[in-house]
């Protein structure tokens, strides 16, 4: 690096956030990864849309329309994309959902459920985003770079991840570091 | 109360602005504005948008699978659903009472998550606007700004979230949803040398969680004026109190106040849940609005988290956290304070609690006992309730005699707080925006109000929502992946 730092873009489509706890969880290395890298649009921020940048790393798979723009417009703006833990790669958990008709679903959660005063209703606005009717890996909508799998990947992982980019090595996770749980 | 902001009379002429996304929040939510030529507000809504399904999708599903599956309904919280599934699952395997080792692993689990959880919430995500001010440049309106301008604060922050994750690590298995827990009990107990590790950095610890509350003491001292009126509504208070009134975050009784302190109920079971709260659903927001049932559904809604609970305990039983608490009552001497920015304070008195308790808990030596797991009658169902970081959170679970789950009924948190989250945007909307065109800064006011209440969208986005429109997903080739509209049946 020639003193410029890189500029990285995170953010969360159907996930939980834990693949950003995840990188928090580096800890006291923050402080020493805050010298190399500058945040973009991130959770963290509150920079709401990307502008161009190095990296985006990129946690959660695509369950409605709003990821899927989300996404498509990390890729235009980003050199690097990395799809970051379970439901990047694979839809996850969220992806359970997958075999499952959302009619049903929505019978079930918003009309049949217990406790809900006045039989209920189904939820519908065009603040709404619009569901998928499956839950999707990030690499069925655009070109992947990276993916780093885990559920999350442990802290050292993205460490090491993001370390090896810096020093412009190409990612390799050593053992203990690749894990799918 | 604003109910007249919840939907404009007529809304065809009005423009709209969205804050798109609530940032340094957890999840997925967007606050949608509309206002007239003057720029009066009309509509003010908070709108959970993103929907993933698990109370579906665990239908089907072994019972034991549950505490592991559900956590992974939130990366900040995950112990929290961890512990809540398997206190309701307890009842399935007969055991009332789990073991005094399971109990205390257990506990020391959940704290050194409220503990790790308020850490973050305070220090990376909300401490920016206090410390900065709320209409401050959004560049360094982060935890990286907080960490060049304020970096003994910042530093503490870290490492107070760091402790609070190796609890979790070791009495969980790793940091981020670990495996710990079971229904029944637990599945490891705490080594001597795990339990040295963790009393060695306790006196900083304990030292820099005072140094927190003693911080948003300060700030709410600073500006008294703000600090009181920003954003309040008062309401109902909702929370577990430990049996004898005390609080108590693991476990314990449904205790209700309402905006003036009365009791409007106690002592309630939490498998009598659903005989004191109903839910609501709201064509604009995937997540649904619980209110109390003896009260109707426009006046029974309520708070829930640290500031419902250091208010509707009779006391907290660490004398720092205790002391510290009698100061947030003193400074609203006679009634209860109902300002959403005085979640934070008592969010660091929580903190302080939290690491009180811990140490006492790393003082008992059936932490490191071999009895870890109940027996029991096999049942055929439970209500697991806990004090989640962000409020009450509710599990609710039938399983059949084949072991699969049939019912799956969540109540987490932060839908709790929807309705007094939706009540604060908008008397902040009226007493900032109002007249005003609305700039990034004033706009910002109304995030802190969201972020007071450190909502996880990411919980609340359990339910499945309904296809209104039409997508079409392309691969990176062009190829249409799937293609769906509204009463057609999907393609892929």
């Amino acid at each position: 690096m020639s003193g410029k730092k890189l500029r990285v873009a995170t953010t969360s489509l159907a996930g939980c956030f834990g693949c950003h706890m995840s990188l928090l969880d580096i800890d006291e290395r923050l402080i020493d990864l805050l010298e190399l890298v500058e945040f973009d649009a991130s959770p963290l921020t509150d920079k709401k849309h990307p502008g161009p940048c190095d990296l985006a790393l990129i946690e959660g798979g695509l369950c409605n329309a709003e990821n899927v723009h989300v996404l498509r417009e990390l890729r235009k703006q980003c050199k690097i994309l990395v799809a970051v833990g379970a439901c990047a790669i694979t839809g996850g958990l969220p992806a359970q959902r997958n075999n499952l008709d959302v009619r049903d679903c929505l019978r079930s959660v918003y009309l049949s459920g217990p406790g809900l005063a006045g039989g209920g209703l189904i939820p519908n606005d065009p603040e709404l985003p619009l569901p998928l009717a499956q839950v999707h890996p990030l690499h069925d909508v655009v070109k992947v770079d990276y993916f780093l799998p885990g559920c999350p990947p442990s802290a050292d992982a993205i460490w090491q991840f993001l370390t090896d980019l810096l020093a412009g090595r190409t990612p390799a996770l050593g053992h203990g570091l690749i894990h799918y749980d | 109360m604003n109910g007249d902001l919840e939907t404009a009379k007529d809304a065809t002429k009005l423009r709209r602005i969205a804050i798109e996304p609530v940032t340094r929040v957890e999840g997925h939510g967007k606050v949608t504005i509309l206002l007239d030529d003057q720029h009066r507000v009309h509509q003010v809504r908070l709108h959970i948008v993103e929907f993933r399904g698990f109370e579906r999708f665990i239908q089907g599903r072994p019972y034991w699978e549950v505490p592991v599956m559900v956590q992974r309904l939130c990366g900040i919280c995950p112990v929290s659903h961890h512990l809540a599934a398997s206190k309701a699952l307890d009842k399935v395997v007969g055991v009332q009472q789990v073991p005094r080792t399971a109990e205390l692993v257990r506990r020391l689990m959940h704290y050194g998550q409220i503990l790790q959880s308020h850490a973050l919430h305070f220090y990376h995500l909300s401490s920016p606007d206090l410390l900065f001010g709320f209409g401050s440049d959004p560049g360094p309106r982060n935890v990286v700004g907080v960490l060049a301008a304020y970096p003994d604060i910042a530093k503490q922050g870290v490492l107070l979230r760091k402790f609070g994750q190796e609890v979790i690590r070791i009495t969980a298995g790793k940091r981020v949803h670990g495996t710990g827990s079971i229904p029944g009990g637990v599945n490891k107990s705490v080594s001597p040398e795990d339990r040295e590790e963790l009393l060695r950095p306790l006196p900083e610890i304990l030292e820099w969680a005072q140094a927190g509350v003693r911080l948003v003491a300060a700030l709410h001292q600073q500006h008294q004026d703000l600090y009181d009126h920003f954003g309040t509504v008062p309401s109902s208070l909702l929370s577990l109190v430990a049996k004898d009134g005390s609080l108590d975050l693991y476990d314990g009784v449904l205790r209700a106040k309402d905006h003036q302190g009365a009791i409007i109920f106690d002592q309630v079971e939490p498998q009598d849940y659903l005989t004191r709260l109903q839910e609501e659903v709201r064509s604009w927001s995937y997540m649904k609005f619980p209110f109390i049932e003896s009260l109707g559904p426009s006046e029974g809604w309520y708070k829930v988290g640290p500031l419902a609970r250091v208010q509707n305990c009779d006391r907290i039983g660490t004398p720092l956290a205790e002391a510290a608490r009698q100061e947030l009552l003193a400074a609203a001497p006679g009634h209860l304070v109902h300002a959403p920015l005085a979640y934070h304070w008592a969010r660091m008195i929580e903190l302080l609690h939290s690491a009180e308790v811990i140490q006492e808990l790393l003082a008992e030596p059936e932490l490191g006992g071999s009895e870890l797991v109940g027996k029991g009658p096999r049942g055929g169902g439970g209500v697991g309730i806990i004090e989640a970081p962000r409020g009450t959170l509710i599990h609710h679970y039938q399983v059949d005699d084949q072991d699969l789950v049939t019912l799956c009924n969540l109540i987490v948190s932060t839908t709790h707080n929807n309705q007094a989250m939706n009540e604060a945007i908008r008397q902040v909307a009226r007493q900032y925006l109002d007249g005003h065109e609305p700039t990034e800064g004033l706009l910002n006011h109304i995030e802190v109000a969201i972020r007071a209440f450190d909502p996880c969208l990411s919980c609340a986005t359990h339910a499945l929502g309904q296809m209104p429109l039409v997508v079409e997903l392309q691969d990176p080739s062009g190829q249409v992946v799937a293609r769906l509209s509204r009463g057609v049946e999907p393609i892929g």
